[in-house]
């Protein structure tokens, strides 16, 4: 079937909410699907008490859903933008990250955030930013990120039956674009990279938006004779190394493409994975597109200079290609 | 209660006016496309940033909201700076970086929009921390929304300035919404007026539509502030007559909450006031719109003939003095 992101998010909440009456959503403005139409009519499936509009308390909505994930609740919390979890950080990056492992293993957490984030029309600096690579730097949580509907609804659906805390960034840009979603309930299993697109030439080993400008890239490169592999990761932590190493064993040649700035990235973990791992078939130093190291600007000229495209995508792999 | 002169209450007439077509003027700017990101204004809720403003010293400071216009309108910022900025302008007050939700007018105090709610609270007792070294005599005052009032930052920050005896004054603007959800269903206990006791503070609950009524009780909170006193709490009840942001189709409340919000209009109240005791005519009113549109007109032709940022402006403004190309 056809379903746009947002609708086959949508669908994994109601599958999960269906299967396991454990599972509720939590955030402001749910109840009404607010902001990104994602939990919309959830309400009058499950009723008040499985999905809670909560007063605007991030610190209250985050540690209150660890509670309940540590004494058998699944909750499934709405960041509203990823950008507002700095208000809940004690909570994501003391508390719930380090709970099984600080107890020794007593506490399961079976927690997801839902991280609606990224660049969008004018959002400004207070709600544009990739901050994934903040979660990527906090060892005991699982990082999960999308680029179309059907794993964005595999990868929720798994990210609420696993026992740890896994946040979900979902692109504000991707919630309208549509997809192919299979009829059958499928998971997208954590840490199983996806191969876009095949090629021969360059690896571009990009995540969310970024697949879909790295797909533009290649079509444009094929043109030229370019074949571009476009890699998806899909989650960031666990991460799929074995899947990215094979690329490189075919092409060689690695771009690492992501939204999120360049200094200190999720991005700049996968370049030195692969450096690691694939040093040896390596036959050009990795290039990266990123965001400069600056907030997100509101005016949209700015926006659109630091917003990295199919273009940033095409010049990397010209580099590589040198 | 103190009454404001005839001068200051025709200054607040027009301040309110000015606050309310310049809104109006950028809805309509927005809807035609020629303001880019998310637009939340203050339409119906100018008495609140007007009472406000008229209490307050040009040097004072000013914490704002993503809903902040009326603010720094209020407080006297460039209507010029403040267009251009929200068109994304170069010359903008923020030369296009911070747009409607990010937006400081420093050179009137305007510290700052913020599209972070609350975050205000806790900054504040630190402006007034420096007034009180610096002893400047100045006072600061922190807006917030009803919704707002229940993130940590408003508890901290109050415990903060009541137990240093800060000059901050606390301003909740309660709209009885914060997006779609209903103040009643958000708020343990109803008042946040009321919270005041808890911290040992004065509280007050004001109608936030009677420019005069919030006028006084900031009067007295700037004038305990600057006493050396310390911090107070105003709850100013107003009614929002528009959407949550521009484009809300507003499924979560009926038309009588806005029709409400008519009838108790800040701005025509003021003007039957003023009306009845002989301070303002009709040919008087006018001649005081005429010149507000007439601003605002011109704060919209300068945004439009302004230039855009190139690109590469985006690069600057991140440091005072940053010498690595790294
Ligand atoms: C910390 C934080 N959480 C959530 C949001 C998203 N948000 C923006 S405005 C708003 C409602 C605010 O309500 P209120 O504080 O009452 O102010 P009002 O909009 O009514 O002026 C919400 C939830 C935000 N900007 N910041």
């Amino acid at each position: 079937m056809k379903l746009d992101f947002g609708d086959a998010l949508n669908l994994a909440l109601r599958e999960e909410m269906r299967r396991d009456p454990r599972v509720y959503c939590i955030g402001e403005d749910i109840v009404l699907g607010l902001p990104f139409g994602v939990t919309k009519g959830l309400i009058d499936e499950f009723g008040p008490d499985r999905v809670l509009n909560a007063p605007i308390s991030e610190a209250a909505i985050v540690g209150s859903a660890f509670g309940a994930a540590v004494t058998g609740l699944v909750p499934v919390v709405d960041m509203h933008f990823a950008d507002f979890v700095t208000c809940a950080m004690d909570e994501v990056a003391n508390q719930i990250a380090k709970s099984r492992y600080m107890f020794g293993g007593q506490l399961d957490c079976p927690l997801t955030l839902r991280m609606p984030y990224g660049i969008g029309k004018s959002g400004g600096g207070h709600h544009s930013n990739s901050v994934e690579a903040w979660f990527v730097n906090l060892p005991g949580l699982k990082v999960a990120i999308p680029s179309t509907p059907a794993d964005a609804r595999g990868l929720l659906k798994t990210a609420i039956r696993d026992p740890d805390p896994v946040l979900v960034f979902e692109h504000r840009a991707l919630y309208r674009v549509v997809g192919d979603v299979p009829e059958a309930e499928v998971l997208v299993p954590l840490g199983a990279a996806d191969v876009k697109r095949p090629g021969r030439d360059v690896t571009v080993i990009a995540t969310a938006r970024m697949v879909h400008e790295s797909l533009e890239a290649a079509r444009r490169l094929a043109e030229e004779g370019v074949e571009v592999e476009v890699v998806d990761p899909r989650s960031l932590v666990p991460l799929d190394r074995e899947t990215l190493a094979a690329s490189v064993r075919r092409t060689h040649r690695v771009v690492v493409a992501e939204e999120g700035v360049m200094r200190g990235s999720a991005g700049a973990w996968l370049a030195w994975v692969v450096m690691e791992d694939s040093f040896d078939e390596l036959d050009a130093p990795i290039a990266r597109v990123a965001a400069p190291n600056v907030p997100i600007p509101f005016s949209p000229p700015l926006e659109s200079f630091v917003m990295p495209a199919a273009d940033d995508v095409i010049a990397a792999v010209r580099h590589v290609l040198k | 209660m103190s009454a404001p002169g005839p001068e200051l209450m025709v200054e607040m007439y027009a301040a309110m006016l000015r606050v309310r077509l310049f809104e109006e003027r950028a809805r309509e700017l927005f809807q035609r496309g020629r303001i880019p990101g998310f637009l939340h204004t203050s339409v119906g809720q100018e008495a609140v940033a007007v009472g406000v403003a008229a209490a307050l010293r040009t040097d004072d400071y000013v914490l704002s909201t993503h809903r902040g216009h009326g603010h720094l309108v209020a407080k006297g910022g460039s209507l010029r700076g403040l267009m251009a900025e929200l068109y994304g302008k170069a010359n903008g007050i923020c030369h296009g970086k911070g747009g409607t939700m990010h937006i400081a007018d420093v050179s009137v105090g305007y510290l700052g929009a913020n599209g972070v709610l609350a975050s205000g609270c806790v900054v504040a007792p630190g402006v007034g921390l420096s007034i009180k070294q610096r002893r400047s005599g100045q006072v600061v005052v922190t807006f917030f929304g009803d919704g707002a009032a229940n993130r940590g930052p408003f508890h901290e920050g109050v415990n903060l300035s009541a137990l240093w005896t800060l000059p901050v004054v606390f301003v909740c603007e309660n709209n009885r919404w914060a997006s779609s959800t209903a103040h009643t269903r958000s708020t343990a206990g109803g008042s946040i007026a009321a919270r005041a006791a808890g911290y040992g503070i004065p509280g007050e609950s004001v109608d936030g539509n009677d420019v005069v009524a919030v006028w006084d009780a900031v009067m007295r909170a700037v004038e305990r502030a600057r006493r050396g006193d310390g911090p107070s709490l105003i709850e100013a009840h107003t009614i929002r007559w528009v959407g949550h942001f521009e484009g809300d189709p507003q499924a979560y409340r009926g038309k009588d909450e806005v029709d409400e919000g008519r009838r108790r209009d800040p701005i025509a109240r003021l003007e039957r006031v003023l009306t009845e005791h002989g301070r303002l005519d009709a040919a008087h009113a006018a001649r005081i719109r005429e010149s507000v549109v007439a601003e605002i007109e011109d704060a919209v032709a300068h945004a439009e003939a302004s230039p855009l940022p190139r690109g590469e402006d985006a690069l600057n403004d991140l440091f005072a003095y940053y010498p690595w190309a790294d």
